[in-house]
């Protein structure tokens, strides 16, 4: 796939309907005003710990698109907000986890926010050591292999998964975590997709202090995985290039490592600051170079998306963000004996 | 019924498991055509195929990952980590991702995996082939931990951790693998995890043990009861976690003298815990000082055959422990 031009993958992006293309402007801006209204309620001093998406929405609604959602297995990590809005995650979801209340699915806010799970929806819950989720979904993608080979499962089964993605940042490829799975994904020729959203800084770590080759996906190579770089700013690029790998996962013809060139528009969390080592420039053009105001000028020159039609969608938005907000702000924190329910599961 | 050894039980509890779930499949170093370095796998391969016993890279913190997503997928793993001392590199996958990951997904995600590995000294292994590393794991709630120490307890432990919803590290005493013979009877039957057994009846004292020195602590007692009329209770812990409170205290109530025994280091060992819960929940039933045997704390077993011997508990040092405290 290294070898392929966006415009011998574009076919895939051509053939979105307008409406699907809305849906997923539509989850980018989800996205992007329910992160931006955490940075707001953490400098209310509303919650303590946000860790935001913001710049990488269209990597994360460009990978999501191009899987069937909510039944192929994905292993996120912290950044993918947009990613699990567009799989059914919802923003009172989120939200119920920044402030730490009752009704929190993903772990009966056991869990600090962004470390998301949704069984149903076929998201593995991850933690917060970088790279674990990586061989985890490996064995995903085994058991999907091993349920096909072994008469498990009825391959025309719509509801079953025939891939897992997983995604981490470029600094987390340094642990031995993410080389094993991916290992195990080359040898064994896995339904799987791994995702490196690379913003070019773990925290403060450069690339450069991290790697030693210049792309992420060099690495491909050496575990006999496609290896693709792609822009991760342009959400149609995105799906392209990862629809080629979901046809690769669903066919059987062995994994995909995509790394997402994007740049993290914020600090790490909300416990950073980062100008001590980034400079300010580079940051304010990242900001023009936005991945959701490059969608949008795009889906307007085609036609697709109207001024009017915008402020319908923000205003959507806001109405969607400010019921999570009010949701989570006005529910009940958890009864204290939920410490100790689910350490074992009983049968 | 038949006799058999520990590791011919332990196989044959895989077998019967294999046969029985298609979801069953093993996975480790060298557990295929050379059915494990231990053999503990042996005709399996033949039997079932390469798509069930599959031979992993040798890297063991892919082993459990593999595991933990395989099960999160409705597959049911049984991993082998080729000797205990080699599963460091996997502390990760199993403490902050296998043992957390019911809790922290609200009790959505199990992981019903067996990870099993052979522990344990006096083989000539020297310092990375004889390591104990139960009490790294014990101390983590979330994670179930079994060490048998007959065959009959070790293929019915074994079931019962292959059918648990529950990550269970499921640890082999390696030396007893071929010398601990006994009774299995055929067919069906489990073993409940979570429930130790009393290996041997006596009012003066108890000993708790697990594993190899559970075997050997029997064979220590019977020499006290014959040499020195000393009766002993023998609890053979079999589950460390969750951990038998009700049988341990039992035992305590009746004799009011405990010796722990175990071959990993002293300090801040398994055995602790016992004492802990002795001293605590058993105070006024306590007539001696708690005592305990247990390996010199040294960083590990040396390869020398006299350093060895010297680190390793045995029947002949557990015997003099006894006697020291049938005399308290
Ligand atoms: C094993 C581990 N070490 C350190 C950390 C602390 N930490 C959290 S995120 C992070 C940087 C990750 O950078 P990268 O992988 O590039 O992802 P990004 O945050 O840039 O998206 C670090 C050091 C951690 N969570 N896990
Ligand atoms: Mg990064």
């Amino acid at each position: 796939m290294t070898a392929l031009t966006n415009t011998q993958l574009s076919h895939f992006s051509a053939q979105l309907s307008a409406e699907t293309l809305l849906e997923m402007y539509w989850y980018m801006l989800l996205a992007r005003r329910t992160d931006e209204r955490a940075w707001l309620l953490h400098r209310q001093g509303k919650i303590a710990f946000h860790i935001s998406g913001m710049g990488h929405e269209a990597t994360q609604v460009g990978a999501a698109f191009a899987i069937q959602r909510g039944v192929d297995y994905v292993a996120p990590y912290y950044r993918d907000l947009a990613l699990c809005l567009a799989i059914g995650i919802t923003p009172r979801d989120f939200m119920l986890s920044l402030f730490g209340k009752a009704g929190e699915i993903t772990s009966k806010a056991r869990q600090m926010p962004s470390h998301w799970s949704h069984k149903p929806l076929h998201i593995l819950s991850t933690s917060s050591p970088v790279a674990t989720q990586v061989p985890q979904a490996a064995g995903l993608a085994f058991a999907i292999k091993y349920k096909r080979e072994n008469g498990l499962i009825d391959p025309n089964d719509a509801s079953q998964p025939r891939l897992a993605l997983t995604c981490l940042g470029e600094g987390s490829t340094s642990q031995g975590e993410w080389h094993e799975g991916m290992n195990w994904a080359g040898v064994h020729k896995l339904p799987f997709i791994c995702i490196v959203q690379n913003n070019n800084y773990a925290i403060s770590v450069p690339i450069e202090q991290q790697m030693a080759v210049s792309h992420v996906a060099e690495r491909a190579s050496a575990y006999g995985v496609l290896g693709v770089t792609v822009d991760g700013t342009d959400v149609l690029a995105v799906y392209d290039v990862m629809r080629a790998a979901v046809e690769r996962a669903y066919n059987g013809e062995g994994a995909t490592l995509i790394e997402a060139k994007c740049y993290r528009l914020t600090p790490h969390s909300s416990d950073d600051d980062d100008r001590t080592y980034r400079p300010r420039e580079e940051v304010e053009e990242a900001k023009r170079a936005d991945p959701i105001l490059r969608f949008e000028r795009h889906l307007l020159e085609r036609g697709i998306l109207t001024e009017a039609l915008k402020q319908e969608y923000e205003q959507r938005v806001r109405q969607s963000v400010d019921e999570a907000q009010r949701y989570a702000e006005n529910a009940p924190y958890p009864e204290e004996s939920s410490l100790y329910e689910d350490v074992y599961m009983t049968t | 019924m038949p006799e058999m050894t520990l590791i011919d039980a332990i196989r044959e509890a895989m077998d019967e498991e294999l046969a029985r779930d298609p979801r069953v499949f093993i996975t480790g170093e060298d557990v295929g055509k050379r059915g494990g370095v231990f053999r503990a796998t042996m005709g399996l391969y033949q039997k079932y195929g390469e798509k069930r016993i599959v031979d992993s890279p040798l890297a063991e913190l892919s082993i459990v990952a593999i595991g933990i997503g395989a099960a999160c997928a409705g597959l049911v793993p049984i991993c082998e980590i080729q000797f205990a001392d080699f599963i460091h590199p996997a502390f990760n996958q199993i403490v902050n991702e296998a043992a957390k990951m019911y809790y922290r997904s609200g009790g959505t995600w199990n992981v019903p995996l067996t990870i099993r590995a052979p522990y344990g000294g006096g083989i000539g292994g020297g310092l990375y082939h004889s390591q104990s590393v139960e009490a790294f794991f014990t101390h983590v709630p979330g994670l179930k931990v079994v060490i048998p120490s007959t065959p009959y307890d070790a293929k019915g432990l074994l079931k019962s951790a292959v059918r648990d919803p529950n990550p269970v590290l499921f640890f082999e005493p390696k030396k007893g693998y071929r010398s601990i013979k006994g009774e299995v009877p055929e067919g069906e039957y489990t073993v409940p995890l979570g429930k130790a057994r009393l290996a041997r009846q006596g009012s003066d004292l108890s000993v708790y043990a697990y594993g190899m020195m559970a075997h050997y602590a029997v064979q220590a007692a019977e020499q006290v009861a014959r040499e020195d009329g000393i009766q002993c209770d023998v609890v053979d812990l079999r589950t460390l976690l969750p951990i038998d409170k009700e049988t341990i205290l039992a035992s305590f109530k009746k004799t009011g003298k405990a010796l722990i025994v175990y071959e990993d280091n002293l300090t801040m060992g398994y055995g602790a815990e016992i004492a802990a819960i002795l001293s605590c929940d058993g105070f006024e039933y306590m007539d001696a000082p708690i005592m305990r045997l247990g390996g010199p704390d040294v960083p590990a077993v040396p390869f020398s055959h006299p350093l060895q011997e010297a680190f390793m508990p045995n029947p002949h040092k557990i015997a003099a422990a006894i006697r020291q405290l049938a005399a308290y």
